[in-house]
């Protein structure tokens, strides 16, 4: 869980500073795009590669929460929570709340097929370029499709929350000393991705950023 | 004081249980737990019925026998302090007290509040020990331990293998039971030349037992009577990863 | 009958190896056809175990919790003795030798004591190697402390909990031998029988705690390592469920049972609260190193908030009877001088049975801070009990049984007056006289079970053929019958009474009369509530519940029965010994100044007691001490 955890903390990190570029000018995403288009084969082999890494993330995480849940088979009358906390006990479902989220995402940015209104607009620019901010700013100006993106964002905050110190602990780089600040750092970190994400739909549907 | 306990009650492995409730009356706010249960069993035996049974040894919160979940908090609510050690002033007079088992696959239930924890010394003995022999063993003092050494193992070895931290973990694990003898172990030099084996048969032994895996909630450490801290389990992991190099 | 101890005669120094050199061995390929059985998973038995089954023995290892990680040797605090002589203060093999046997008032085998101080060495090197934690310095060399009735620092500890990295240590030993499959382990398995054939011990019979079956098991051998009985008087430091059980049916099968009455009253535990209490709790004893103990000189002051009491109205009564010694007078005259001054209705706290410890002194002398530093944990666990703040108010403690010098009379291979039956640790009674020393008892019992059993063990093995008598014997099925025949009994008498208000009524007859002073009259007294109190037993107690299922009252019933005969035989021996030593104070024989009077005349030897049934004094055997090497002598705290 850690391994694959880590690998996707570092693919979200990416695709959130191509995403970012949204911020800088029409012409900044439409670069970073047809950047990624010019490299043909070899994205689609990364996008393999992350899908591939989703699934076993996603296995081992249904495949532990079974195991897990089996190990504890009957609940307690009562139950006082100590230490943990509502995002370490919701792993499973953020985990599967991102599940759809990605299918979704897949099927209206990549594949198309979603919302087509907004993506068909996709034209090439005169400068030769996709015109991928168009499509990101129509699409966001629905606010239909801005709450999917930032209720699937708040899942990624809280499974962050507790997965990025969860990873430096079963990495046993933790020690008695460091336990505290890894939990606050890694719940700060939560908070900037899913406030960074969240920020890009919120941006276009409030007319931060106009098309 | 005067106090309603719902307790869990099951005559057998094969029964099935449920809370039963009994007035627990004129309870003095000094008794021990335990000992108000013990009232508790003596009103229920000179009514002819059958006293609630539960597991207690020493009743100095050493021998890590008791082991009851009180009010949803394995041991009960006061820090750091076994069942047995727990004293009735810290409960309100007038309250309602569930009292449950432990409750995890690994750790069957036998009877009333009593539970199997075999499984605990299944894993022990899976590598809980150095192979040294009765005997034959160089003088003490022969291998240096620096005291940071010695407290860090001392923190790990305090654990009493009460079960309290199975019985707290929402995954059932037993990870702070097993993190704690294997770090005793990997910071001495009499324990670093197993250290490998060691670490490899006990995670194995603990999950072929039932328990199930740490996901980090660190209920234990809360739960635990003597705190043993969850840096212990970072410290499994680490020894968990180096066995692999 | 004169017993021998057949201690090994000749210079003492050499004793121990002349012995070992001097035994039958068994050949490492005839050792795995022996089958011992082991009951009591302490650190005699614990450790007794593993080693015998890594010398190659076949061992089944029997305890009644449900892990042997849980035997009572874990609540052991202070630490444990041995000569390495590490800080180099004078230590050697022979002091401890030597302390140890002034320490038990002239009244344990010199032989013994000298292989328990010469093993004690290797007793440290055997944990270290094991991965226990003992306390170290910053340069990394084992740290010691000193402790009661010693001069040099020899004691070794990992923190206030000793006992249980001692244990844990044992039981790591064992764990890694039920692993080779060379000890099988019988968890809640209660022993309650010891099957003797042709007056050879040949098995014992249990009861499975958790589904009441009583089993048979044979062995070649049958080694006891069960602790201890001070249980007989109720409340005690020891866990709820120590009991005499196995002792005392091994006393009923022909064994006999050696100075029962000497038994040890720790004067610094919490006291009493009520009458529901179960258990008392044990502080350590440095406490009294900073805090002075007293009472009210009036009674009409004990119901008084200590701080309403003028300092001219308080009694600091070891300080005024003791001025050379004062606070830290030896734990017997300590735990008396309590007792007297509660008896004389000046005691504090609920039943006035407690005395004052008090640190307002220490605390102006040297701060809350320096106190919080030396004994915090231990006023914590204090507050945690009584709801007091023992910095602001003074603590009470009162004495409480913790220790039976006592226990199944041994020769000097630890082997009971039953061929093939041994007794290990606290459950015999041979190193520590009349009266334990601190950080002994852990000493011993690994001292026994890792390195003289393996060795006495072996010539009595060699004398006989492996797996003669099995279960199938005739005398298993009896001792079967007679234990189903005896729970039946107590599981239809469905009288008034539970067993624990029985056992709380012996418990305070035994206290009061067989506690730290006892008199012709207390005994005789004892002596004639404890037949009264059994009868009442066996007519009004109530036993819930099925013998055939997990029954705790039955299990506690079996073993109350048993206290309710030892303790007779327990009071016929204080009753007898005419003399006060150690633990054994007879008001009678004591000098104008409370010190006591011991009778090296009359009563230099060990008293062996035979079971002639219940109510029937039992008969005396006497084992006659020799001392040698150490010149008997008059133990004086003045």
């Amino acid at each position: 869980m850690a391994v694959t955890g880590f690998m996707l903390v570092c693919f979200i990190s990416v695709h959130l500073l191509g995403n970012l570029s949204v911020f800088f000018g029409v012409d900044a995403i439409n670069i970073y795009a047809e950047k990624l288009h010019s490299l043909g084969p070899v994205v689609w082999i990364f996008r393999m590669a992350i899908l591939l890494l989703f699934a076993v993330h996603i296995t081992f995480g249904i495949q532990l929460t079974v195991e897990n849940s089996s190990a504890s088979p009957e609940a307690y009358a009562i139950k006082k929570r100590l230490k943990t906390t509502f995002a370490a006990e919701s792993m499973i479902y953020t985990g599967l709340i991102i599940l759809v989220f990605l299918l979704y995402h897949l099927l209206h940015f990549t594949v198309h097929v979603v919302h087509t209104d907004a993506v068909s607009a996709v034209q090439t620019l005169v400068n030769g370029r996709p015109d991928v901010f168009t499509m990101i700013g129509k699409s966001f100006n629905s606010a239909f499709i801005s709450i999917v993106y930032v209720i699937a964002m708040c899942a990624l905050f809280l499974h962050l929350s507790h997965g990025l110190q969860s990873f430096i602990q079963t990495f046993g780089l933790n020690n008695g000393k460091t336990q505290d600040t890894v939990t606050a750092i890694g719940k700060l970190a939560a908070i900037f991705y899913g406030l960074a994400y969240i920020a890009i739909p919120l941006a276009f549907l409030f007319h931060i950023v106009k098309i | 004081m005067n106090l309603t306990l719902h307790v869990w009650r099951q005559k057998g492995p094969q029964d099935k249980g449920k809370l039963v409730t009994y007035p627990a009356k004129d309870v003095s706010s000094d008794m021990s737990f335990l000992e108000m249960l013990d009232e508790v069993n003596d009103k229920l035996i000179k009514e002819g019925k059958d006293p609630i049974a539960f597991d207690h040894d020493c009743r100095e919160g050493i021998c890590g026998m008791c082991s009851s979940v009180v009010n949803g908090r394995p041991h009960g609510h006061q820090e750091k302090t076994t069942v047995c050690q727990l004293h009735m002033r810290q409960f309100e007079d007038g309250a309602d007290i569930v009292v449950e088992p432990w409750l995890a696959k690994a750790f069957p239930i036998q009877k009333d509040l009593i539970v199997d924890r075999s499984a605990l010394d299944v894993v022990m003995q899976a590598g809980g020990y150095t192979s040294c022999h009765t005997g034959g063993v160089p003088d003490a003092n022969s291998q240096l331990i620096p005291k940071e050494i010695a407290d860090f193992s001392m923190d790990a070895a305090e654990c009493i293998g009460c079960g309290a931290c199975i019985a707290a973990c929402p995954n059932s694990s037993a990870m702070l039971f097993t993190s704690a003898k294997v770090s005793q172990f990997a910071v001495l030099p009499q324990g670093k030349a197993e250290a490998k084996v060691r670490v490899l048969e006990m995670t194995k032994a603990m999950l072929d037992e039932g328990f199930g895996n740490c996901t980090n909630h660190y209920e234990c450490q809360e739960a635990c009577p003597k705190g043993i801290n969850v840096k212990f389990i970072a410290t499994l992991n680490r020894e968990y990863l180096k066995s692999f190099i | 009958m004169i017993l021998d101890g057949k201690a090994p005669t000749g210079p003492i120094e050499t004793s121990w190896d002349r012995s070992c050199f001097d035994k039958k061995l068994v050949n490492p390929s005839n050792k795995r056809k022996f089958k011992i059985l082991v009951v009591g998973t302490g650190l005699a038995g614990g450790a007794g175990a593993a080693s015998l089954a890594e010398l190659g023995y076949n061992v089944e290892s029997f305890c009644y919790q449900d892990s042997p990680r849980r035997a009572h040797s874990i609540g052991a605090q202070g630490g444990i003795n041995a000569a390495k002589n590490y800080p180099s203060d004078g230590d050697s093999i022979y002091r401890l030798f030597y302390d140890t046997v002034k320490g038990g008032d002239f009244r344990s085998r010199e032989a013994d004591v000298w292989r328990l101080a010469q093993v004690s060495n290797n007793i440290i090197d055997q944990c270290v190697a094991q991965g226990v934690p003992f306390a170290r310095d910053y340069a990394g060399y084992l740290d010691n402390r000193s402790f009661g009735g010693a001069q040099v620092s020899r004691t070794f500890y990992a923190r206030g909990q000793t006992g249980q990295q001692l244990l844990l240590g044992a039981y790591s030993a064992l764990s890694r031998q039920i692993k080779a499959k060379k000890v099988t382990m019988h968890p809640r398995t209660e022993m309650l029988d010891l099957v003797v054939v042709d007056g050879v011990a040949k098995g014992i019979t249990v009861r499975n705690l958790m589904t009441g079956q009583i089993e048979s098991h044979w062995g070649d051998a049958v080694v006891l390592a069960t602790g201890g009985y001070v249980n007989v008087f109720y409340l005690s430091t020891m866990a709820m469920g120590s009991s005499v059980t196995a002792a005392w049916k091994s006393v009923k099968k022909g064994a006999y049972m050696a100075n029962p009455c000497y038994t040890q009253i720790h004067p610094t535990c919490i006291p009493v609260h009520g009458e529901h209490q179960s258990k008392l709790t044990l502080m350590s004893e440095s406490l009294r190193n900073d805090g002075r103990i007293w009472v009210p000189k009036k009674a009409e002051d004990c119901d008084k908030h200590p701080s309403e009491i003028p300092e001219e109205d308080r009694d600091y009564y070891l300080e005024r009877k003791y001025p050379s010694f004062g606070n830290l007078a030896p734990r017997d005259i300590s735990s008396r001088s309590a007792k007297e001054a509660c008896d004389d209705g000046r005691g504090v706290g609920p039943g006035q049975r407690g005395v004052y410890l008090d640190f307002e002194d220490s605390i102006s002398r040297l701060g809350e801070d320096t106190i919080r530093e030396r004994y915090g944990n231990l006023f914590e666990m204090y507050e945690k009990i009584t709801d007091e703040n023992g910095y602001v108010r003074p603590m009470r403690i009162y004495p409480a049984p913790h220790y039976g010098m006592g226990g199944l009379w041994v020769d000097y291979q630890c082997q009971s007056n039953i061929p093939g039956l041994f007794v290990l640790g606290e459950a015999n009674f041979s190193v520590h006289g009349a009266n334990r020393l601190g950080a002994s008892a852990l000493m011993q019992g690994l001292a026994d079970g890792y390195f003289v059993i393996p060795y006495t063990i072996a010539p009595y093995l060699a004398s006989i053929t492996p797996g003669t008598v099995k279960d199938d014997h005739a005398e298993f099925k009896k001792s079967v019958e007679d234990i189903e025949a005896q729970t039946n009994k107590l599981l239809s008498i469905n009288g008034k009474k539970t067993v624990s208000e029985l056992h709380r009524e012996l418990g305070q007859v035994m206290f009061e009369n067989v506690g730290m002073g006892r008199s012709d009259e207390s005994l005789n007294l004892a002596l004639k509530r404890i037949p009264e109190i059994r009868d009442e037993f066996w007519n009004n107690v109530k036993v819930t519940g099925e013998s055939k299922d997990l029954n705790q009252q039955l299990e506690n019933a079996g073993r109350l029965a048993d206290y309710l005969e030892f303790a007779e035989m327990l009071t016929t021996d204080a009753l007898h010994r005419e003399e006060s030593c150690g633990g054994h104070f007879r008001i009678e024989h004591q000098t104008d100044d409370g010190e006591a009077v011991r009778d090296d005349e009359n009563f230099c030897y060990s008293a062996a007691w035979e079971f002639k049934g219940a109510g029937v004094k039992p008969e005396l055997h006497k084992e006659p001490l020799k001392f040698e090497n150490i010149k008997l002598a008059v133990r004086s705290y003045k």
